[in-house]
Order: C-alpha cells, then sequence, then structure tokens
C-alpha cells in the first residue's frame, strides 16, 4: 500500500513538473521568438516560416537602426520626463495620503476616506474627464499626463495597510521629544517603510513606463508623444515609412520586419531587466494590498 | 462591550469643541493633506460635475453651465438607437469568454505551482508566467497583430499541420478567442499570486492527519486544498461577475478594425469613438453614464451576494 501511493505520488510529481515546464516554455516563447526574430537577418527573416529556434543570420542590423532613429529616440527621452516627473509627485503624494489615512485620532479622516475611495466605484467617465483636463489649459502639454496620475487610489491603499503596522510607540516617542508630523513622517516613517516605498516605486514606474492612452488623447504634438505612442504607429498602423525612408518597396518591408521586434525588445528591456530581481517586491505589494481587498 | 461602543462614538463626535481640539491637535497633518484633496477634486470631481453635459446639448463655446438643457434625449436615442443591442451582446459576449476560460486558469495553475517541492523550480515557473503581466498593451497588440498575419507565427503552425492562412484580425470569429486567449496569457500567471497566498496559509497538519488516515493526492487536493481557497474564488468570481459590463477599452482600441467592429464594440470603444474621434460629447457622455451607472449597481449588488454568502466583500 505504502509503496503504491509513494510511486503515485512520485508519477504526480513528474507529470506535474512536465506540465509546468510546457507552461512555462509556452508563456515565456512569444518574447524569445520576438528577440531571436529582432536578431535575425531581415530578408532570411521573411522567406522563414514557423518556430525560430535560434536568430536566422545573426546580426545588430535592426537594433542599428532602431538606435538611429529621431522618434525611437525622442520617444523615450519623453517616456522618461514623464516617468521621472510623474514618480516624484506619485511618491510624496502618495506617501502623505497614506500617512495621513494610517494616523489614529483624526476627526475628518473618515470622511476624507470616503470622498477618496468614492472615486474608485464612480467616475466621470471618459468624455467629462477629457474635457475637463482640456478646460485647465493641459491640452497637448505632457502635465495633461502627468498630473491625472498622481495618486493610484489603489496604491496608495496598499501602503498605508502598510505604514498602519508601523507601532504606535515610535511616533508618541517622536512627539514626546517635540517632533511635529513633517518630521515624524520624512524622519520616522519613510525610513522604516523603504520596502514598501520601493514596491510603490516599481507600481507606479511600469504603470507610467506602460501608459499610452491618455498620451494619445492629449497629446498633438509629435515631438511629445511617448515611447509607447511611436510604438503604437509603428507595430499597430504600420506607419514604417517613418522608419525607413529611402529603402525601396520590398526592402523596406524585410527591413521594418525585423526593426519591428527589435523595438519591441529596446522598449520592453527595461522592465525585462529589473523584473526578475524585484519580483518578490510586486508580490508583495499585492499581498499587502489584497489583505484589505 | 458597551464602554468600547460609547468610546468609539465619542471620538467620532463633531462636536466645535471636538472640531476645535482636532484641528488645534492635527493642523499640520491637514494642511500637508490639502495638495491630496485638490488633486481628488480637480481630477475626479470636476470630471463627475462634467456628467451634466449628458443632459444638454453641450458644445465647447457655450461650456458646461451655458449649454442647452435637453433631458433624457441623448439616453432615449441611446437605447432606441440600432448600436444598443449589438454593444450589449458584445461587451457580454466577451465578459463571459473572460470569465469562462479565463478566470479558472489562475486556479489550476496556481493549485499545480502549490504541489512543486523544489523551490528553485517553483521559481522560474512564477517568474516565466508572472512576466508577460508587465508588458505594455501597446506591445502586446502589437505581437499579437503580427503573430496572426497570414504569414505570421500562428499561421506558420497551423499551416504546417494542414490548416489554411488566414489574417485572423480580419475575421469576426477570431476576435473573441485572441482577445481572451492573449488576456490568459498576460494575466493568468499573475492572477495566481492571491490563490497561491490562500494556498500557503493552509495548515500542514491536516495534509499529515490526511495522509495518515490514507488519503491520496486527489482526495487531499478535494478536501483541505479546494475548500480551503473556495472563499477567495467564491469572492473573485462573484466581483468578476459584478464588473461584467466594465470590459476595458485599451485592448479593443488597438485591436479592433473596420471588418472586425461588429463584434468587438464594447459600450467603453462606442463611447472613445462617438466622444473622441467624432466629438458627439453629450451624446457619448450620456452612453458612458448609462454604462457606469449600471456598473455601479451590479457592484453593489454582487459585494451584498459575496457578503451573504462568504461573510466579507470588497467593503
Amino acid at each position: 500500500m505504502k509503496i503504491k501511493e509513494s510511486f503515485l505520488r512520485k508519477l504526480f510529481i513528474v507529470i506535474n513538473t512536465l506540465l509546468l515546464s510546457v507552461i512555462s516554455i509556452v508563456m515565456l516563447y512569444p518574447l524569445v521568438y520576438v528577440l531571436f526574430a529582432s536578431l535575425s537577418n531581415s530578408v532570411e527573416l521573411m522567406s522563414y516560416g514557423g518556430i525560430l529556434w535560434k536568430p536566422l543570420g545573426f546580426n545588430f542590423e535592426a537594433y542599428r537602426s532602431v538606435s538611429e532613429n529621431p522618434m525611437i529616440a525622442s520617444g523615450y527621452i519623453n517616456t522618461l520626463i514623464i516617468v521621472g516627473v510623474s514618480l516624484l509627485l506619485n511618491i510624496v503624494l502618495t506617501s502623505i495620503a497614506a500617512y495621513f489615512f494610517s494616523r489614529k485620532n483624526v476627526l475628518f479622516q473618515k470622511p476624507i476616506f470616503f470622498y477618496v475611495i468614492f472615486t474608485m466605484y464612480f467616475s466621470g467617465g471618459m468624455i467629462p474627464f477629457f474635457l475637463t483636463v482640456k478646460n485647465l489649459g493641459l491640452y497637448d502639454s505632457r502635465w495633461a499626463v502627468i498630473l491625472p496620475t498622481a495618486i493610484s487610489t489603489y496604491n496608495m491603499i496598499v501602503m498605508k495597510t502598510s505604514l498602519e503596522s508601523i507601532p504606535d510607540s515610535l511616533e508618541e516617542a517622536a512627539k514626546i521629544d517635540g517632533a511635529n508630523h513633517m518630521h515624524i513622517l520624512f524622519r520616522i516613517v519613510m525610513p522604516l517603510s523603504l520596502p514598501i516605498l520601493s514596491v510603490m516605486v516599481l507600481y507606479y514606474a511600469v504603470a507610467h513606463w506602460n501608459a499610452w492612452f491618455n498620451a494619445m488623447i492629449f497629446l498633438q504634438d509629435r515631438n511629445k508623444f511617448p515611447l509607447q505612442l511611436i510604438l503604437r504607429e509603428i507595430l499597430i498602423q504600420n506607419n514604417t515609412d517613418l522608419m525607413n525612408q529611402d529603402a525601396n518597396e520590398m526592402d523596406a518591408q524585410a527591413i521594418s520586419e525585423s526593426i519591428k521586434y527589435a523595438i519591441i525588445i529596446v522598449s520592453t528591456l527595461p522592465i525585462l531587466c529589473v523584473y526578475p530581481f524585484l519580483q518578490k517586491y510586486f508580490v508583495k505589494g499585492v499581498m499587502s494590498g489584497a489583505v484589505k481587498g | 462591550m458597551k464602554k468600547q461602543i460609547v468610546s468609539k462614538h465619542k471620538s467620532y463626535k463633531f462636536s466645535s469643541e471636538n472640531i476645535k481640539k482636532d484641528i488645534m491637535r492635527n493642523k499640520e497633518l491637514y494642511l500637508i493633506m490639502i495638495p491630496v484633496i485638490i488633486f481628488y477634486f480637480v481630477f475626479s470631481y470636476l470630471p463627475m460635475y462634467g456628467i451634466i453635459i449628458a443632459f444638454q446639448d453641450y458644445t465647447p463655446a457655450k461650456g458646461f453651465m451655458g449649454s442647452e438643457f435637453v433631458g433624457l434625449k441623448h439616453f432615449i436615442d441611446f437605447m432606441t438607437g440600432n448600436s444598443f443591442l449589438k454593444l450589449l451582446r458584445n461587451t457580454l459576449r466577451i465578459s463571459c469568454a473572460n470569465i469562462i476560460f479565463g478566470f479558472p486558469m489562475p486556479i489550476i495553475l496556481a493549485l499545480l505551482i502549490n504541489e512543486v517541492r523544489n523551490k528553485r523550480f517553483k521559481g522560474i515557473v512564477q517568474t516565466c508566467t508572472y512576466l508577460p503581466h508587465f508588458i505594455s498593451i501597446v506591445v502586446v497588440a502589437g505581437m499579437i497583430k503580427d503573430f496572426t498575419v497570414s504569414t505570421g507565427l500562428i499561421n506558420d503552425i497551423i499551416a504546417f499541420f494542414g490548416g489554411e492562412r488566414v489574417t485572423m484580425l480580419a475575421e469576426t470569429k477570431y476576435f473573441t478567442p485572441i482577445y481572451v486567449i492573449s488576456g490568459i496569457w498576460q494575466e493568468a500567471g499573475w492572477n495566481t499570486i492571491i490563490y497561491l497566498a490562500a494556498l500557503t496559509a493552509i495548515d500542514k497538519a491536516l495534509y499529515e492527519a490526511a495522509t495518515i488516515d490514507g488519503a491520496g493526492e486527489m482526495r487531499k487536493m478535494w478536501h483541505i486544498t479546494l475548500p480551503a481557497i473556495l472563499p477567495t474564488i467564491v469572492i473573485l468570481l462573484i466581483m468578476k461577475i459584478g464588473s461584467m459590463l466594465n470590459v476595458g477599452y485599451e485592448k479593443i482600441i488597438l485591436l479592433y478594425n473596420a471588418s472586425t467592429r461588429d463584434v468587438a464594440d464594447v459600450i467603453s470603444t462606442y463611447v472613445y469613438r462617438r466622444g473622441l474621434q467624432e466629438r458627439s460629447w453629450s451624446f457619448s457622455t450620456a452612453v458612458g453614464l448609462f454604462n457606469s451607472v449600471i456598473n455601479v449597481t451590479l457592484l453593489i449588488l454582487s459585494n451584498k451576494i459575496s457578503k451573504m454568502i462568504n461573510g466579507s466583500g470588497l467593503w
């Protein structure tokens, strides 16, 4: 009986391991394909069909074209500006709000919390939001992309939950020593909350890096376009003429194929690079948010 | 017990004396909160005020205040118009497909991952399956487009097995599967996190006791593991059903085209197109309001149901 049981257990482990390996490979393969294709010779890639096991005619041609493209460069810079300024605002405002809502004995805390939470469940909708931002004079300004996402209520609640676990005695001791709220927030609470702060930085940074919709509806000037909008033109709208003005048509199609893949890699690389190291922080963020729903 | 209630009540009493004391004590705290309050006012509450244009014939020149009041005209136009049923059908079809095929995936995956004893292998599987979650929707849509064209990867595989090459994004019958499958690819791994958390909270002694009693793997999964994550499953499912009419517009806007619009157009993409592309400001605001009122109602209902069944909900 016992031998049979352990044999079944072993069989189960083998099947489970195989199954999970297959799932992982299938999940990862689209990205691997993109990577291989971006490193391939574009003419060979055009005539090849099926699954790529390795780059065809390994070269960095596509990456060279991407690096020389002015729109990609300007998109990258714009995205960096937007991510940088947004993060600064995000961290300051989110910390303040999370700190405020994690304090005890604040009379107006509940009504203000309701004022904030209400916006998670009901909003004016896309059109009134667009008109409001436009009426503020932010149309075609980078601020239209930065300001409306200054606080994510969900992230703020994640941080609030985390701040609530800091013992009150620290704050009380600081108060007896004459510290004010700014002092407590920036000298005591923030240094103690570095893990949750890094989760916040990551969540916000990824969200801003990947955002495109607000930029699409608010920005007119192509020189202000973030990377994702440029990507959209190249990948979705097939606007590859901005990639290769002087190549003849067949060549142009071949070149643009591997360039497309190179652009995907270049634009996703920052996230792919930091992700494996920071995965546990991301997961931690989900967990602390899940506690309170 | 009674004392507790009294003291709780006391701390939230908005008497003028309490307010004065509170402001004295927490003056700074309120001061630093002002930018946050202004943020929510400007970017959440001003747009809510802007909803009034749903009941007007808004023109930018006349503004929110001066535009002519037309009552429920736009709502009636929308509900009696010929896109209403089509939009509702598309929204429900995409949502249902998402729930039926997308919802069980993270549960199955979490159950499998939970059985892995080798920490390293577990970590690798989690890294691989979480990764797609971080890729931007524009890139995902770009990859879908590239893989599904008639010379793309998926067609190469279909042709290898003797199938016919088709440009899938131009065919109405492929739109929902593409939407759902790409959603599973992106989120199934990431959504296991919450189930894995519930799974790790199970007391190991339960399994040991079951083993001693002679229970096999399947029986343990059925009688211990599943009941332990059932509350989580139920809450998430109810919430998912509650947000059925709330299909995200980003991926659809990136993926649909004139030939698939009949099956791909959902309420939110319709609002986008009529509002921001065709500039029917008031009409599209009315459609958006109609949608969000239904969403909120469904959410409140599903929260009630969740509380009834589980004793816990979103709030």
